[in-house]
């Protein structure tokens, strides 16, 4: 938890993902789309912290896991709720609070 | 035991009481002698002769020799005493058969009885009446000949009943009318038991027939589904299915789906009624409300659907051919929607426009990021499936790998659940943040707006399908 909390301060925003999710995939590249240069973390290429901090996320209440998105060090949630909050526009305003985008 | 055969042939008119009374409405077999007619039965006690009566009748013969039957009684080692057997009735017996009115049962009967003596000739001779034969058949005609009249199975234990009651005839005694009172009574749950015999051999051949026709439905029925799952249909074959959609997942969506169709057809209705006739904004309020509520409902039938049968919904199959020309991810594209709307919504504040504007961006950037996941998907999916170099290390080794690659092909298809219900997902917010951009009134048009568009869509399906080909 500590780590996954750590790791989610360190830049505005913050994606924990899996190699092999394909819906982390589709989350970046909205992430991308709307110019955000967000800090991904693959899981499973973490072998030490890894299935530690999957827990952490899960203790999160995100389910599935992954992808679990951050922003300006606060818990936004999973794909599901980043569609909703993007829909309705208060996910670039999100970004543009914690300052990770600029428009 | 000297005992009397008193077959019941008491008088004059007993003589045709006597002889075996056909009934025209029960089958031949139980032709013997019908309820209430009194041919009265004789005591099973009194002659233990006749327990071993089915076998007696091997040597009854009714065609009309009178004396080969006394004679036969006399085999029997019992004192039959034949005394007050009228032959007299036996007599008569052939004619009164002949003359009976029901000709073509006594017939038959007769023919019956023929058959039976010739198949039978060799069991005569358990007429010679050992007398522990005799009690045990005693006892055992007890029951026997009730059991045999309420046996539906063995078509030879009616003969042989028959031919217990052919015995009746053989005899007559006219006196002690005490014991006819409860020989009629005999003879009434004799006749009951065979009444009941043949009701429960109709039951029989009801439930045979019901059992055939079952039979075809089902042979019918998995004709098919044979058909059905060669066109794709998934067909769920196991029985553990415990949630909800038990069996058929994608008819029993398709079946949600049209009756939600329906249900929407009639509020769209009802909305573009309060429409024209310019009911207040409550009311239109409530119907939009109503509406929305009910594009959830579909959102949330698809999302079981999916759980289901998630290629049943990513292939269109639910929706018509038009509309499954404009197919993606198992429904329509929300931006695509919002772009036809713009135009019909006017007059829009700034305000709106720029909100409906975003909100078309919004979703077209969310269904490409989605589109984007789907076309990872397929490709990791493909690169799982393709990674099949033989190893070097033998059969055993490529079947692991096999194993290992379809493991990891499930894994990935699984996911696919996933992006039908985040499609469905931004589906569902876009059209309740157009709610929240629009007035009551435009909203009410947008809906109207968008039912009247897929309507047309369903129209020309339609139209397609049935166009004339040369």
């Amino acid at each position: 938890m500590d780590r996954v909390k750590d790791l989610a301060s360190k830049k505005a925003a913050v994606i924990f993902t899996k190699s092999s999710c394909c819906m982390c995939h589709s989350i970046k590249q909205l992430f991308y789309e709307l110019g955000a240069s967000p800090a991904v973390y693959e899981l499973d290429n973490d072998s030490s912290y890894g299935r530690e901090m999957e827990w952490a996320l899960k203790g999160l209440g995100c389910n599935p896991s992954v992808p679990a998105v951050f922003i300006g060090g606060k818990f936004v949630g999973s794909s599901k709720d980043v569609i909703s909050l993007h829909v309705d526009g208060s996910l670039k305003q999100m970004l543009m609070d914690a300052k990770a985008i600029w428009f | 035991m000297g005992s009397r055969i008193r077959v019941g042939v008491e008088d004059e008119k007993g003589a045709q009481r006597g002889m075996p009374s056909f009934n025209s409405e029960l089958p031949i077999s139980n032709s013997c002698y019908t309820e209430g007619n009194a041919i009265d039965t004789f005591h099973v006690s009194d002659f233990g002769a006749f327990g071993q009566s089915y076998r007696l009748e091997d040597a009854v013969d009714l065609s009309g020799n009178p004396d080969s039957v006394f004679n036969s009684l006399k085999v029997s080692g019992q004192t039959i005493s034949p005394g007050p057997v009228r032959i007299s009735a036996l007599d008569k017996l052939p004619t009164s058969l002949d003359n009976s009115p029901l000709t073509n049962q006594t017939q038959l009967y007769r023919l019956r009885l023929t058959k039976l003596q010739s198949s039978n000739l060799g069991s005569g001779t358990i007429l010679s009446g050992h007398t522990e034969n005799q009690e045990e058949s005693v006892m055992a005609d007890a029951s026997p000949r009730t059991d045999i009249s309420t046996d539906v199975d063995t078509d030879d234990k009616n003969q042989r009943f028959d031919q217990n009651q052919s015995l009746v005839a053989v005899g007559s005694d006219s006196s002690d009318r005490s014991k006819d009172k409860s020989d009629q009574k005999t003879l009434r749950r004799l006749a009951q038991n065979r009444e009941a015999a043949r009701k429960s051999r109709l039951r029989k051949k009801a439930y045979v027939q019901q059992l055939e026709s079952s039979r075809l439905k089902l042979t019918q029925l998995e004709q098919e589904l044979q058909r059905a799952r060669q066109q794709g249909v998934f067909i769920s074959s196991s029985g553990e299915q415990t949630h909800s959609l038990s069996g058929n997942g994608a008819m029993q969506f398709d079946a949600e789906y049209a009756r939600w169709l329906e249900e929407q057809n009639r509020q769209i209705n009802e909305l573009r009624a309060a429409v024209n006739s310019h009911a207040s904004d409550t009311e239109l309020r409530m119907i939009v409300d109503g509406i929305l509520a009910h594009y959830d409902e579909i959102f949330r039938l698809k999302g079981v659907a999916a759980k289901a049968d998630v290629f049943h919904l990513l292939s269109g199959m639910w929706k018509t051919p038009a509309e499954r020309c404009f197919l993606w991810l198992g429904g329509f594209r929300s931006s695509e929607l919002l772009k036809l709307l713009v135009s019909q919504l006017e007059p829009l504040t700034e305000q709106q426009l720029m909100g409906i504007t975003n909100l078309q961006q919004s979703s077209q950037q969310a269904e490409d990021a989605l589109s984007q996941g789907m076309e990872a998907l397929q490709q990791s999916l493909a690169e799982t499936l393709s990674t099949g170099a033989p190893s070097s290390s033998g059969s055993s080794g490529n079947v692991a790998n096999y194993m290992g690659q379809m493991a990891m092909a499930m894994g990935k298809l699984g996911t696919l659940e996933g992006f039908i219900r985040q499609a469905d997902n931004l589906r569902q917010q876009t059209l309740q943040q157009m709610h929240r951009i629009l007035t009551t009134r435009q909203s009410a048009r947008a809906l109207l707006a968008i039912h009247d568009y897929f309507s047309r869509l369903r129209a020309l399906s339609s139209l397609w399908l049935a166009r004339p080909r040369d």
